[in-house]
């Protein structure tokens, strides 16, 4: 029999080119095992290289360095016995259920007896009864992803890969899948022996896995491990739960203390012209200020509250405080979000001292609104193409980093007042219509 | 234990003979006899030829006709055959691709006709005194009007395939070959079929063309619907003109109800958009397929074909995927080769056609031809503005009802695909009767044929203009002129570039058989670029129709390069309602 690990990653780099010449670091020095009968959950935010690490595990893509094996073997392909769950369900339109479930066997070579026996059995196993004939585009979401787990579990691998599989489904309908997919994997119904699970779902985490790894962005490295020991099925509303969850927010709300001070500044966006900015719209910055400031929270709140009434996940919330914070109309730590002076200001003001307070506090704290305006003023002309800062901003980051930086310091330009933009044109200038 | 497994696939029980099992065998015996109908001949000597010269008489007419379309039926597989493997290699090697695909675009603006003269003396020389070879050019010919889209628009598909998917079949561990027919080519399949109805459309145009050749001295005249034209025209016979058009309409409709309706609905299932509740295209055709053993058969047959050739590819497992520093400065070395090859054979294909050309024209005569090719220019751009002008208004009043639209739109569709080279006779013989100026009255025949894909996008363009808009113009009172210009015009404009595209590149290619006509004994002319070339074709001066294609293709690709490119784009950018 086998000893040892399920899978063992050891020291993974990956690095991606970037177009302009030069390199992104995308996952830095990222060690983790599998060990049977374990869920593993990695967890971060976009931009965290959890799914890029997930390719790389699946053997899609190479590693700069480090080596990846599954049972004692080194992964450089596809390997027959690591199968994927993808979040966007990745099935082939033409083919039908059974087709789609039947597609990796058929890869396999069996015998078409063997082919069709399993796959109906999958079928059975996912609650696909009676679906066998219908299109994917006949099929409501959480069909579609029950085909997605049909098809992974067919070809019976020992792990499973499941990259974000609920986030493109409904609340009531991913909650109906996980437990579903709980119910099975505690059974012992599941023919796999771990599964790893990529999530931006502190909640989604906490129901699901076994051991949590949270990852930081940019790069993507493993800040804290934390372990879940409570039995299944769990509850949300269980105060061990609701105490897991508040430690995994504080886990991301702080950055880890050996990188303390250098990576605040990389953290932090818009320290440098060269941080990627959040497409963060400003009525939802508005909203979020609002909602602190109002009651119950009259100015401090916990992160997972807000998440939970406002319905958010991580992903949606964080970029919003975040940038709040770097404008200084909020503070995050532990966990928690507290307006500033200037954001308790901000909630109480009318439409024309809001921009004004807006305007201050994006050209004071946001160099790259700073750096466009003093270009603006410089020039007889009062305007500068967009080309001219997208080629300043990649030598920072990726093509599509730029343009969403951009894009976003035209929104909150714009809202300010600060400057405006001729898309037509691709131009910033001065003007504003009147 | 393994249970015994119900055939979920497997229609059971019902009667062993329908009536779609009726109709599909007859059907099928229908096209065998056509295939060696249309085939007897093929293996004639040109002499033979000649003791049964094409005859007027309208009894002949439907073997003319099945020979007409067994030329398109066999240009279309070759066709397809070309764009499998052309745009696969194109899609797959970074080398190719630097190559391949300019070259591509630039044979989509070469005119066709101008073609012909050239290649049907290649291809005589393969089989001397053969029919075969004179098939040979003509196939040719509608070839090269057909492969250039389709071959393009596989490779936009084959580059465009998701992600998602690609990493799903890698990671199920599917072949090369596997992943190239169950997802690849499936993805493919909507735009190229849409394609493939494109290039017949355009085909039927050419093979008319095509089938009675003269270059200098050689002359061949094929059986089929263009040579009986050809003869009509001779013999300035109205009547026999009118026979040919209604068999042209017969084989038209015939191809569109038993071929394309029924690929069009069988290609549905390929779209890779999953919304549902658009009603799916509909062909009595294939329902009569589906539901006979026929449709059982094929589909047995298919599969069974991709499961034994898939099981002949070994799925390769671990293949080591990460290069080595070496392996890299290999790589780089074969690229260079490889653009030093082909950068030293464009300059020797180039030095090769400026001696060819230099070697018997002078300055004064690319000077003339520019000159033609102006004159042609201004041609084309008035008729499309003409046609603008009548169709945008019609087409956007008849897209904005949708119980017209669908009636309207199949027609112009036909329209599209008629060959306008049938009617130019009746053009030309009143043009003859009237006494008319024909530098004017020969111009419209160019757009006779491609006017109609403005008309049909307009319509398109202005049926999915989403109602809500159309209420917004309504509530706030806007009408008249202000209407067109803010709701009507913008809505349908990337509709209408699209149509106006393939109307000017088609009206290009048009003009070398528009510019000059004759009914009977009498020669019309109007100064053109296509004149030019034509007059060069039927004396045989190669030189002068080298150079003639060589302007023309430079005009096409600047045209489409400095005008009809960036409208486009600007048209996607601005007006596109997605």
């Amino acid at each position: 029999m086998e000893t040892g690990p399920l899978l063992d990653v050891r020291s993974i780099r990956k690095i991606f080119p970037k177009p302009g010449g030069g390199e992104l670091l995308v996952l830095d020095d990222i060690n983790l095992r599998v060990e049977e009968g374990e869920i593993l959950g990695l967890l971060g935010r976009t931009g965290s290289g959890k799914s890029t690490l997930l390719r790389l595990i699946a053997g899609l893509s190479q590693p700069a360095a480090g080596s990846i094996s599954y049972l004692g073997q080194t992964v450089t392909g596809p390997a027959p016995g690591i199968a994927m769950v993808f979040q966007s369900f990745a099935l082939f339109p033409w083919l039908n259920v059974l087709e789609n479930v039947e597609l990796g066997l058929e890869a396999l070579g069996l015998p078409p007896h063997e082919i069709r026996r399993r796959s109906l059995a999958a079928i059975d196993l996912i609650g696909l009864d009676g679906f066998e004939s219908a299109y994917p585009r006949e099929l409501s979401g959480g069909m579609r992803q029950r085909v997605g787990f049909a098809r992974a579990l067919v070809v019976h691998p020992n792990i499973l890969l499941m990259d974000e599989p609920f986030s493109a489904l409904d609340v009531l309908t991913a909650e109906t899948l996980r437990t579903d997919f709980l119910d099975l994997w505690s059974e012992g119904q599941l023919p796999i022996k771990g599964v790893v699970l990529v999530t931006h779902n502190i909640e989604e985490a906490v129901l699901m896995c076994d051991r949590i790894l949270i990852f930081s962005t940019s790069p993507g490295r493993i800040m804290s491990e934390i372990k879940v020991s409570l039995l299944q099925p769990r509850h949300r509303l269980d105060p061990r739960f609701r105490e897991l969850v508040e430690q995994i927010y504080v886990a991301m709300t702080t950055q880890p203390s050996g990188q303390a001070r250098l990576s605040r500044s990389e953290h932090f966006p818009g320290r440098g012209i060269g941080s990627v900015l959040p497409q963060v719209s400003t009525n939802r910055l508005s909203g979020l200020v609002e909602t602190v400031a109002g009651a119950p929270y009259s100015g401090k709140a916990d992160l997972p509250v807000i998440a939970s009434t406002l319905q958010k996940e991580v992903d949606d919330l964080f970029p919003i405080a975040e940038t709040l914070q770097m404008l200084r109309f909020a503070d995050i730590g532990g966990g928690d979000i507290r307006l500033t002076e200037a954001g308790t200001a901000f909630a109480d003001a009318e439409m024309d001292e809001r921009k004004r307070l807006f305007r201050r506090h994006l050209l004071g704290y946001v160099p790259l609104a700073q750096h466009i305006r003093r270009v603006l003023d410089e020039r007889a002309s009062h305007t500068a193409p967009k080309s001219r800062f997208l080629d300043e901003l990649e030598d920072y980051m990726t093509p599509e980093a730029a343009e969403q930086t951009l894009r976003a310091v035209i929104e909150w330009g714009r809202y300010a007042e600060a400057f405006a933009y001729d898309d037509e044109m691709a131009t910033f200038n001065l003007e504003n219509p009147a | 234990m393994p249970q015994p497994v119900p055939p979920i696939s497997v229609r059971k029980g019902g009667r062993i003979l329908t009536f779609w099992n009726i109709v599909a065998v007859l059907l099928v015996l229908g096209v065998l006899v056509f295939l060696a109908e249309a085939s007897r001949g093929v293996g004639q000597t040109l002499a033979e030829l000649r003791m049964t010269p094409v005859s007027l008489d309208p009894a002949n007419l439907p073997e003319y006709a099945a020979r007409t379309s067994l030329r398109m039926l066999a240009a279309m597989l070759l066709s397809l055959l070309f764009t499998f493997t052309y745009a696969t290699w194109a899609a797959k090697s970074r080398r190719a691709e630097v190559l391949l695909i300019p070259l591509l675009d630039i044979l989509q603006s070469v005119p066709i006709l101008g073609f012909l003269s050239i290649t049907v003396v290649f291809f005589m020389s393969l089989a001397p005194g053969k029919v075969l070879g004179a098939e040979f050019a003509a196939i040719f010919a509608i070839f090269t009007s057909q492969a250039w889209n389709m071959a393009f628009s596989f490779y936009q598909s084959l580059r465009t395939v998701p992600d998602e998917l690609v990493e799903a079949s890698r990671c199920f561990g599917l072949s090369g070959w596997m992943r190239f027919w169950r997802l690849e080519v499936p993805f493919a399949m909507p735009p190229l079929i849409w394609n493939m109805m494109m290039s017949m459309s355009g085909g039927w145009f050419f093979v008319v063309a095509s089938e009675a050749i003269s270059v200098g001295d050689t002359t061949v005249t094929l059986p089929g619907i263009g040579s009986y034209i050809a003869l009509a025209i001779q013999q300035r016979d109205l009547a026999a003109i009118g026979w040919a058009i209604g068999a042209m309409l017969l084989v038209i409709l015939i191809y569109d109800q038993l071929l394309f309706r029924p690929l069009v609905a069988w290609a549905d299932r390929f779209r890779f958009e999953q919304e549902a509740g658009v009603a799916p295209p509909h062909s009595w055709a294939l329902t009569m397929l589906r539901r006979s053993w026929l449709g059982a058969l094929l589909e047995g047959l298919f599969g069974f074909a991709s499961r034994w050739s898939s099981s002949r590819v070994v799925p390769r497992h671990n293949n080591p995927g990460r290069a080595r520093a070496g392996q890299d400065r290999v790589t780089r070395w074969l690229d260079h080769a490889w653009y030093a090859a082909a950068i030293a054979l464009t300059a020797l294909a180039f030095w090769k056609t400026a001696a060819f050309v230099s070697a018997g024209v002078s300055v004064s005569d690319v000077k003339e031809a520019i000159q033609l090719g102006l004159a042609t220019m201004v041609r084309v751009f008035v008729l499309i503005a003409i046609a603008s002008a009548i169709w945008v208004p019609v087409g956007v009043w008849i897209g904005l009802r949708p119980g017209m639209a669908s009636i309207a739109q199949p027609i112009a569709q036909f329209l599209a695909a008629f060959p306008a080279n049938l009617l130019f006779p009746i053009v030309v013989s009143g043009i003859v009767a009237l006494r008319l100026n024909p530098n004017i009255w020969l111009s419209p025949l160019m757009i006779l044929g491609t006017q109609w894909y403005i008309l049909f996008n307009v319509v398109a363009g202005a049926s999915t203009v989403p109602s809500e808009l159309r209420d917004v113009g309504t509530n706030l009172g806007v009408r008249g002129w202000t209407w067109w210009r803010k709701i009507a015009l913008p809505a349908i404009f990337p509709f209408y570039v699209t149509g106006a595209i393939t109307a000017s590149g088609g009206s290009w290619n048009a003009s070398i058989v528009a510019e000059v006509a004759s009914w009977g004994d009498t020669h019309l002319e109007a100064k053109g670029l296509g004149a030019y070339i034509a007059q060069a074709t039927e004396a045989g001066d190669y030189h002068r129709i080298v150079l003639g294609i060589a302007v023309m293709s430079a005009f096409v690709i600047i045209i489409n390069r400095a005008f009809w490119r960036p409208l486009y784009s600007y048209a996607e950018r601005k007006f596109r309602l997605s």
